[in-house]
């Protein structure tokens, strides 16, 4: 038997990871659509964009013509289309939710605020397209697609008004809608009046999409209402918010006060004994609209962290030159502030986020692709079968979730060893993949808009922090402290962090998605069995702590006996949430690299080995991280709610030693005095602490895991030192791309 | 009269990235250089160009591009320049960059469009850079066009025109910083390509997608092609960066000039 007495030699990142290696971790390698809409919307990013960014254009928050030219260069590079269907204007096939996301990704690489203008358009078609009826579909889209000769009509989406009506709490519609008008046999003229605020958009927008409560004994809750700029009243853009972020979107408080035929509630009404029942209230509509937007809004922050790798290499390495002691060719030349452990290693903190929060939004992205025609078809099932109305259609798929759990744990079994004919029915039927599917969109979608923005905003300060004085002036490459400031918004609009996290609180208490979560255990330690250096085990090991944890919590009760697991405890609900977008991420971006590791080969011409290692330390690194928070959150919510034992409990006193009798005790073995736990000395004093260490009997299970879990972190710290060295070794460009 | 244009075109490292030669007497290459993002040489992007210029203005006329590129680079950077105007592609699986030998190109991109099998010589328009952003050496495409048999050759062309009887008339650079305008009576002729005067067309995924769908089935039957490598390279350098400081008090400006350019001069 021989023994190689030499290492494996290591391969190193040689290069950034470029289109090809993205292609294939976000799954649009075999998309050449996508691939021109991001070569396309790179141009204008990198271009018209960045230049108005370095010229200024970002220091006033009035909508100027130089902003506005942006438009026409967003008409032009087909990013206002991408929304529309073909038959619509548009030039993409099925659904749209990744293109929209890599267009989101693309402008936020250079600036949010050009991402959000943008996407505003979208959102502001969004409850048209999703709940439109055929007719507002047809009109409404084509009016937005750009054609030769025609400006395209733009869209703005007004929910939030002024304090204290909707904002976080999206119930509270002062906007009103009463009907004018009814003549005999023929349509209802509304009256709507809606004061907004923080409306995107509203400096341009041709028409609203506006949520609106009756006012009116004759119209039945809720709806969204189109409003166009020509509809006689009152269409008053308003002031521009003094807004200090995102400088590159139009945002206004507008006032609108106007009369429109009742054939623009959204989605259509019926007449139901002389009074107006819109089919959708507005609820439904913002709720089928934000949970695909909120996940281009998370990979807005994930583009930040990325971008800002290539800057900050480059500040590192040339902090020294052209200094008269440093001669070139010394390691303080080549190296600069790399010779330092701290900046390679924090570099590496946000490359990870980066990373993670990347995969976790695309893979969300990718997710609603799948959903929205396996929605579309559940609906028409459910038509067929004569169920109306979103109660009776909740109702109908709640008799169909132990199905769709028996599926899923069909799935987690051998192929062998289960009943094919069974699964495969399953497999077929649309009600179960939309319940599978849905269970898990319903967690992705926050936990994206929810990590990718809180957590990439404290990452994003700790890159501006990497670039010393010069991160937060505007000389600063790659506007790290613009990206910054905006990243604070991004947490903020389309529902900010507390909703998330409600929202999360509950959907991933979903049996369905705890059933699936069980099963992505079992993935990630198949994983790790084959590459151990992913930190799989690592991710699995906290995942099944989390997933004890929350099972622990749903019967525990606090020192006063107070159920813990309930929806106003914020205190246990929404950690336990935020622990789960570290495990969601950090699964996400083990998956992709697997993608690569197994796509890539054929695919990525060279520097493959040493691109995948990378990358798989990186994973390692964010899976310890995730891993760290996941056993604090989890340990402070489990221990933090038992009382802590005191020395006047006279059960627990009863059980401690006198001094002079350990003595004795020792005396006789030596060493037993170690197994005893308290003491007291003559004088009846303990030692000065709170009381007798705490024991919980229940909850060993818990305290295994845990210990298991921090076993599991070897080789994390490993894998950090090994990216860190790569990154002083990648070759990056010599001059950042932006602005051109 | 409508045309049949090809445009020979190859890729070239974005000149944003680091280019550091790897030297080998034979097989010198860049650092990384399949990792680096390429871009389509920016003097065959102006013959491109000008050649869907001409095709708008002269209805039926189609323009193809022949380009001789590793095959993954090719279809990455057809992502961009697809969306620039409808274009056939024709693709060479093979090396590319600086370091290929002229002569060789020339005969891989001659006999790839001399197997056309709907080859027009009476239309033909070949177009091409006049230099490229790789070598710059200026030499390919004569010898393209002498290998098709193409007499006609024009060099650092800025501007083409066609005049009411057909013929051609084609402003070329001379020495001087001056132009010399020639009048050729038709097809066949080769146009190498200075800058031309158009700016580069904004990115329009439609014209993409309708172009991948004839652009991926040519990529994937791209005929690979080895090239035969004559030349011994004896070295292989990036230009010297040169940092001089010297901190001056009350020099007038006209000074500091005038030593500037002594300072280059050397």
């Amino acid at each position: 038997m021989s023994a190689s007495t030499t290492a494996p030699r290591r391969e190193h990142l040689p290069a950034l990871p470029g289109d090809d290696v993205r292609q294939v971790l976000w799954r649009f390698a075999d998309r050449y659509d996508l691939q021109m809409l991001v070569q396309s919307v790179r141009a204008v990013a990198r271009g018209p964009v960045a230049r108005l960014v370095a010229q200024g254009g970002r220091h006033t928050h009035d909508w100027t013509p130089e902003k506005h030219a942006l438009l026409k260069e967003f008409d032009a590079a087909g990013i206002t289309a991408a929304y529309l269907e073909p038959e619509e204007g548009g030039f993409l096939e099925g659904p749209k939710n990744l293109a929209l996301a890599l267009i989101a990704f693309e402008l936020a690489w250079v600036d949010a605020g050009a991402a959000t203008c943008s996407l505003a358009t979208h959102l502001g078609l969004a409850p048209i397209h999703e709940r439109g009826t055929p007719e507002q579909r047809r009109h409404y889209m084509s009016l937005a697609a750009p054609a030769p000769g025609r400006e395209p009509k733009r869209a703005a989406f007004a929910l939030t008004e002024p304090i204290p009506y909707v904002g976080v709490e999206t119930g509270l519609l002062g906007g009103k809608v009463r009907i004018a008008e009814w003549p005999e046999g023929g349509e209802p003229i509304l009256e709507v009046s809606k004061r907004g605020r923080f409306i995107t958009n509203m400096a341009f927008a041709n028409f609203v999409t506006a949520a609106v409560d009756s006012a009116d004994p004759r119209i039945k809750g809720s709806c969204m209402v189109i409003l166009e700029e020509d509809d006689p009243g009152i269409f008053d853009r308003g002031t521009p918010t003094r807004k200090l972020v995102h400088q590159l979107s139009a945002t206004n408080d507008p006032v609108f006060q106007l009369r429109v035929p009742a054939s623009r509630i959204v989605g259509g009404y019926t007449v139901q004994d002389g009074v107006i029942v819109p089919n959708y209230d507005h609820s439904a509509i913002i709720e089928a609209v934000f949970r695909r937007t909120r996940v281009t809004v998370g990979l807005m922050t994930s583009a930040k962290l990325l971008s800002a790798i290539e800057p900050l290499i480059r500040y590192h390495r040339d902090r020294f030159r052209g200094a008269e002691a440093v001669p070139p060719g010394s390691p303080r030349y080549e190296l600069g502030l790399q010779q330092k452990e701290d900046v390679t290693h924090r570099l590496i903190d946000i490359w990870a986020a980066g990373e993670a929060s990347a995969s976790l939004g695309f893979a969300a992205a990718r997710l609603f692709d799948e959903l929205d025609p396996v929605e579309r078809e559940k609906d028409r099932m459910l038509a067929e079968q004569g169920v109306r109305g979103p109660l009776a259609a909740h109702k109908a798929m709640r008799k169909r979730q132990h199905e769709a759990i028996e599926f899923i744990e069909m799935q987690g079994h051998n192929q062998a060893l289960r009943n094919e004919e069974r699964y495969q029915q399953l497999a077929a039927d649309p009600v179960i993949r939309y319940l599978v599917l849905d269970a898990q969109a319903n967690v992705l979608c926050p936990a994206t808009k929810l990590w990718n923005t809180g957590h990439g905003s404290v990452m994003m300060r700790e890159a501006v922090s990497l670039m010393g004085g010069y991160g937060i002036t505007e000389d600063c490459p790659g506007f790290l402290g613009y990206k910054w400031m905006d990243s604070q918004l991004e947490a903020t609009y389309e529902g900010p962090e507390a909703v998330q996290r409600r929202q999360l609180s509950v959907t991933m208490t979903n049996e369905v998605f705890l059933a699936q979560f069980r099963n992505w255990i079992h993935e990630m330690r198949q994983i790790a069995s084959v590459e151990p250096g992913t930190g799989a085990c690592t991710l699995a090991s906290a995942m099944h702590l989390w997933l004890w944890t929350l099972e622990h919590l749903q019967h525990a009760r606090d020192a006063q006996g107070q159920k813990l697991y309930q929806t106003s405890r914020h205190g246990v609900t929404f950690p336990m949430a935020d622990a789960l977008c570290w495990l969601l991420a950090s699964r996400c971006q083990i998956l992709d690299v697997e993608n690569l590791r197994r796509e890539g080969p054929g695919r990525i011409q060279q520097g493959f080995e040493g691109t995948v290692q990378f990358l798989t330390d990186l994973c390692h690194v964010q899976a310890a991280r995730a891993a760290g928070e996941v056993a604090r959150i989890c340990s402070e919510i489990v221990y933090g709610y038992l009382r802590h034992p005191s020395w006047d409990d006279s059960p627990q006193c009863s059980t401690c030693f006198e001094e002079v009798e350990l003595r004795q005790i020792e005396s006789v073995v030596p060493g037993a005095s170690g197994f005893t736990s308290e003491v007291y000395r003559e004088d009846g004093a303990h030692d000065t602490k709170a009381g007798p260490c705490v024991r919980a009997p229940g909850l060993n299970d818990f305290a295994r895991l845990r210990a298991k879990l921090d076993g599991c972190l070897a080789g994390a710290l490993l894998a950090k030192d090994r990216a860190a060295e790569s990154v002083q070794k990648v070759m990056i460009p010599a001059a950042l791309d932006y602005p051109q | 009269m409508n045309y049949q244009i090809i445009v020979c075109g190859g890729l070239a490292p974005d000149p944003l990235q680091t280019l550091e030669p790897v030297f080998d007497t034979v097989n010198p290459s860049l650092r990384n250089e399949l990792m680096l993002p390429f871009v389509f040489d920016p003097w065959a992007a102006h013959a491109l160009y000008e050649a869907g210029h001409l095709a708008k203005q002269r209805p039926g006329t189609t323009v193809r591009v022949v380009s001789l590129a590793p095959k993954a680079k090719l279809q990455q950077v057809m992502m961009t320049v697809a969306q620039k105007l409808p274009f056939e592609l024709v693709a060479l699986d093979g090396p590319g960059g600086g370091f290929t030998d002229a002569r060789a190109v020339a005969a891989a991109l001659a006999e790839a469009i001399a197997s056309m099998p709907d080859l027009d010589r009476a239309r033909l328009l070949l177009f091409g850079g006049w230099e490229s952003a790789t070598r710059g050496a200026g030499a390919v495409m004569q010898r393209v066009a002498e290998r098709l048999g193409i007499r006609e050759q024009f060099l650092a062309v800025d501007e083409l025109s066609v005049a009411e009887d057909g013929s051609l008339l084609i402003k070329e650079r001379i020495e001087g910083g001056r132009h010399q305008i020639s009048r050729c009576a038709g097809p066949p002729a080769m146009l190498a390509w200075a800058t031309g005067s158009l700016p580069e067309p904004p990115n329009h995924p439609q014209t993409g997608m309708a172009n991948m769908r004839v652009i991926l089935p040519a990529l994937q039957k791209a005929k690979t092609v080895t090239l035969a490598q004559t030349a011994e390279y004896l070295r292989a350098a990036l230009p010297a960066a040169v940092r001089q400081t010297r901190v001056v008090k009350d020099v007038p400006a006209a000074e500091i000039a005038r030593e500037l350019a002594e300072w280059i001069r050397q």
